[in-house]
C-alpha cells in the first residue's frame, strides 16, 4: 500500500483512504458508509433478515427511505396503488421506515421523487461521503465528489447492520471531455459518447473520474447525468471533483452543513481532487468540439452514435457483438444503412434519475415552446421529484407540455423501466431521456433510443429522431 | 447460504454478450417481497412468448439443458440494473456457477452473497468451455474452487483466480454480516473519531 500521507493520490483514493474501518491482509476492507439511500423493490427482504436475526439498523439517522420504481404517477395516485404487489412493496417500505425509524418520504410528500433526485436536492449528498443505495444508479451521487455505487439487497442488509460494506478497491479510470461543447450538445450527449467509446464493460473493475474543461463547466446537474450513466459504462462508480459549482449548489440545501460546520466542510472539500502526480491505470480522452448530438439504436447503452450517422451492420463489428448486433436490429426493427434521423417514433419519455431534473425539463420545454407532438405520437413528462414538478409549474413548464400534448405526470422512475403502469406497448419505438435501452427495459417488446432531453423533445415534434442542430434552425 | 466446494454437472452455452439483469430476470418480477421462487421467471422473455409457452430455441429449454448448473456466456456477464433478483433467479433454477470472459461488478459482488460462484477466464479459455458446454447433457463440466479449477468433460483443465476472502465464505458458507459484527469495535471507534473530524456528516 502506498503511504497516504505523501504519495499522490486520485480522488478515489483520498474517498476510500478517509472511509477505511479495518483492513485485511489481503487488502479487502471494511468501508464505513456515511448515507445510505433505499428504495422499495430492492430493500424488503433486507428488512426482513434483519426482523429475522434480530437486528437493529445501526444508524438510522443515516439512512433515507424513498418509494419510486413502483409508484404510479397518474394524478389520481393518492387514491392507492392498483396493482397489489406494487401496493405490497411500498407498503413494506412504509412499514419497515417507520418500524425502524429511518429517515422518510413517503408517496405523498412533495419532497418524494427518484431516490437519486431527492439525495442531492434535500443536501442529504456531500462531497466526500460514502453513499449506496441497492439501486445501480447511485452513481449518480458521484457528481458532487462522493463515492457512490449500487449494491445488492444482502449488501443493503449488510450496510443497514453495520453501516459498513466489505469492499476491495477498484482501479483508477480517467475520462478527460478537453475544450468546449458545441452548441446544442448536453451531458448526455457526452455521456453517451464515452459509453459510445469505452463500451458497457470499459469501466468494468473501475471507478472512472470524469474531468476536463467539458466536465468542469457543466451544472451539477449535468455532472449528476454523467455520473448516472457510469454504470453504463461498467464502472461501480463515477466521480467529478467538488468545487465552486458543487458548493453552491449544496449551500442552504435542508441536511447540508451550516455555520462553522459549513467552513470545515468546505475545507476538507476543497482537498478532494487528484494529486497532479495520481496513478491512473486507464485513461480515455475525448475532444469536446468532436461531440456531436448523440442517441442509441440498439439494445446496450454502448450502441450510441452520433445523429448524423446510420444505423450499423453485424459486419462493422467483430467477436461477439456481431451476433449480438443482429440481434439487436431485429429486436429494434431496423435495418443497416438506414438515417437514423429517418427513425420514426410512436412516443416520447422524458424523465428519470438521468434526466427529470428542472434543467432537463427546461431544455424539453424550450424545444417544445409554441409547437406539438407530431401526429400519432405520444409523450409523457415525469418530473424527478415533486419539488422539481413544483418549481416546473412555478415557471409555467407543465403548460409548455401540456400545451404540446404531453401528460404532465407525478415524480416517481415511471417509464424508464416499467415497474409501473407506464409501459411502451410491443414494438412502440420510444425517444427517451433514461439511461438503458435494454430489451424489454420500458416495456415488453418495447423499443428505446436514449438521448438528451431537447433531442428527445424535437423528436416527438418530427415524429422522428432529429439533429436538434438543425431542427433548431428549421422550424426557428 | 450453501457451501460450495465442488461443482459436477450440466453446463449450459449462451455466447451472447451483454447479457444484462433486465434478460436475467425481468422488472415484472421485482415485485416480490421474498428472495425464493424466481428460477421459473429466469430470463422469461428470453424464455417464453407472451402466453407462457416455452420457446423451443432457448438454450435452457432444449432437454439437454433443463437441469443445467452451470452456464457458459459471452463477455460482460450480469450488466445494468444491482437487481440480486438475478443471482436469486439463477440459484432458484438450480445454476451455481457462470463462467465468462468478464461480469459486471455488482452482479458479481451478488453472487458470492448467494452461494453462486462466478468464474472469470480468458477468451480461449472460455472458448474451449463454450464448446464443450454445446455437446449436451452428456458432457459434465467439473469446478474445483478449492484447487480453483475448471474441467471439461474430456479432462481439459483450467485454473482460475478468485480473491481468497470471498473463497473462504464461499467454501465455508460464511454470512458476511456476522464476521462484520465481530468487528463493532472498530465501527465504534471510527464513527467516535469521525465525529470529531467530520461532525457534519
Amino acid at each position: 500500500m502506498t503511504n497516504p500521507e505523501t504519495a499522490p493520490r486520485t480522488l478515489y483514493d483520498k474517498i476510500w483512504d478517509a472511509h477505511v474501518v479495518d483492513r485485511s491482509e489481503d487488502g479487502t476492507c471494511l468501508l464505513y458508509i456515511d448515507r445510505h439511500l433505499v428504495h422499495e423493490v430492492t430493500s424488503p427482504q433486507a428488512f426482513e433478515g434483519l426482523r429475522m436475526t434480530g437486528r437493529k439498523v445501526r444508524a438510522p439517522e443515516r439512512t433515507i427511505a424513498v418509494p419510486d420504481h413502483n409508484v404510479p404517477t397518474t394524478l389520481d395516485r393518492q387514491n392507492g396503488i392498483d396493482n397489489e404487489e406494487s401496493r405490497i412493496q411500498v407498503d413494506a417500505l412504509d412499514r419497515n421506515a417507520r418500524e425502524f425509524g429511518v429517515h422518510y418520504y413517503p408517496v405523498n410528500d412533495i419532497r418524494q421523487g427518484i431516490v437519486h433526485i431527492v439525495g442531492p436536492e434535500q443536501g442529504w449528498t456531500l462531497p466526500g461521503m460514502t453513499v449506496v443505495c441497492g439501486d445501480s444508479h447511485t452513481a449518480t451521487h458521484g457528481a458532487f465528489g462522493a463515492l457512490a455505487h449500487g449494491i445488492g439487497t444482502s449488501e443493503v442488509e449488510h450496510v443497514l447492520a453495520t453501516q459498513t460494506l466489505i469492499q476491495s478497491k477498484s482501479k483508477n479510470m480517467k475520462v478527460e471531455v478537453t475544450g468546449r461543447l458545441a452548441p446544442g450538445v448536453t451531458a448526455k450527449d457526452v455521456v453517451l459518447a464515452i459509453i459510445g467509446k469505452t463500451g458497457t464493460a470499459g469501466g468494468t473493475g473501475h471507478v472512472i473520474e470524469y474531468c476536463g474543461e467539458a466536465i468542469r463547466n457543466l451544472s451539477m446537474e449535468g455532472r449528476m447525468t454523467i455520473c448516472n450513466m457510469a454504470i453504463e459504462g461498467g464502472a461501480r462508480a463515477g466521480l467529478i471533483a467538488p468545487d465552486e459549482t458543487t458548493f453552491e449548489y449544496v449551500r442552504g440545501r435542508p441536511h447540508a452543513p451550516k455555520g462553522a460546520q459549513w467552513e470545515a466542510a468546505v475545507n476538507w472539500w476543497k482537498t478532494l481532487h487528484s494529486d497532479d502526480e495520481a496513478h491512473w491505470d486507464k485513461v480515455v480522452t475525448l475532444r469536446g468540439e468532436d461531440i456531436a448530438p448523440t442517441v442509441t439504436w440498439g439494445t446496450s447503452p454502448e450502441d450510441a452514435l452520433p445523429i448524423t450517422a446510420n444505423v450499423p451492420s453485424p459486419e462493422d463489428f467483430s467477436g461477439g457483438k456481431v451476433e449480438a448486433a443482429r440481434r439487436a436490429l431485429d429486436y429494434m426493427g431496423l435495418t443497416a444503412g438506414t438515417k437514423l434521423t429517418d427513425i420514426a417514433i410512436d412516443a416520447v419519455f422524458i424523465g428519470s434519475c438521468t434526466n427529470g431534473r428542472i434543467e432537463d425539463l427546461r431544455a424539453a420545454a424550450d424545444v417544445l415552446r409554441g409547437r406539438k407532438l407530431a401526429q400519432g405520437v405520444r409523450g409523457m413528462v415525469v418530473p424527478g421529484s415533486g419539488l422539481v414538478r413544483a418549481q416546473a409549474e412555478e415557471e409555467g413548464l407543465d403548460q409548455v407540455f401540456r400545451d404540446a400534448g404531453f401528460e404532465w405526470r407525478l415524480a416517481g422512475c415511471s417509464m424508464c423501466l416499467g415497474m409501473n403502469p407506464d409501459q411502451l406497448a410491443p414494438q412502440e419505438r420510444c425517444a427517451a431521456t433514461s439511461n438503458r435501452n435494454f430489451e424489454g427495459r420500458q416495456g415488453y417488446k418495447g423499443r428505446t433510443h436514449l438521448m438528451s432531453p431537447a433531442m428527445a423533445a424535437a423528436a416527438g415534434v418530427a415524429g422522428h429522431l432529429v439533429d436538434i442542430r438543425e431542427f433548431a434552425s428549421e422550424t426557428a | 447460504m450453501d457451501k460450495f466446494i465442488t461443482l459436477t454437472g450440466i453446463a449450459a452455452p449462451m455466447p451472447l454478450v451483454n447479457i444484462d439483469t433486465d434478460m436475467i430476470i425481468p422488472k415484472q418480477f421485482l415485485k416480490t417481497i421474498k428472495r425464493s421462487g424466481l428460477g421459473v421467471n429466469l430470463f422469461d422473455e428470453m424464455r417464453y412468448d407472451r402466453d407462457g409457452n416455452e420457446l423451443p430455441d432457448f438454450v435452457l429449454n432444449q432437454p439437454a439443458y433443463r437441469d443445467a448448473q452451470i452456464l457458459v456466456a459471452g463477455d460482460n456477464f450480469g450488466c445494468g440494473s444491482s437487481r440480486e433478483h438475478a443471482p436469486w433467479a439463477l440459484l432458484d433454477f438450480g445454476i451455481r456457477c457462470v463462467i465468462s470472459t468478464s461480469f459486471a461488478d455488482i452482479f458479481f459482488n451478488n453472487c458470492f452473497k448467494n452461494g453462486i460462484l462466478p468464474i472469470t477466464l480468458p477468451q480461449e479459455a472460455v472458448d474451449v468451455l463454450m464448446d464443450d458446454a454445446r455437446k449436451g447433457a452428456n458432457a459434465r463440466m467439473t469446478v474445483d474452487l478449492e484447487n480453483q479449477t475448471v474441467s471439461t468433460s474430456d479432462g481439459q483443465e483450467f485454473h482460475f483466480e478468485i480473491d481468497q476472502f470471498r473463497k473462504h465464505c464461499l467454501l465455508n458458507g460464511l454470512d458476511d454480516i456476522g464476521l462484520t459484527m465481530e468487528k463493532a469495535e472498530s465501527i465504534d471507534s471510527y464513527e467516535a473519531q469521525m465525529e470529531q473530524a467530520r461532525p457534519w456528516v
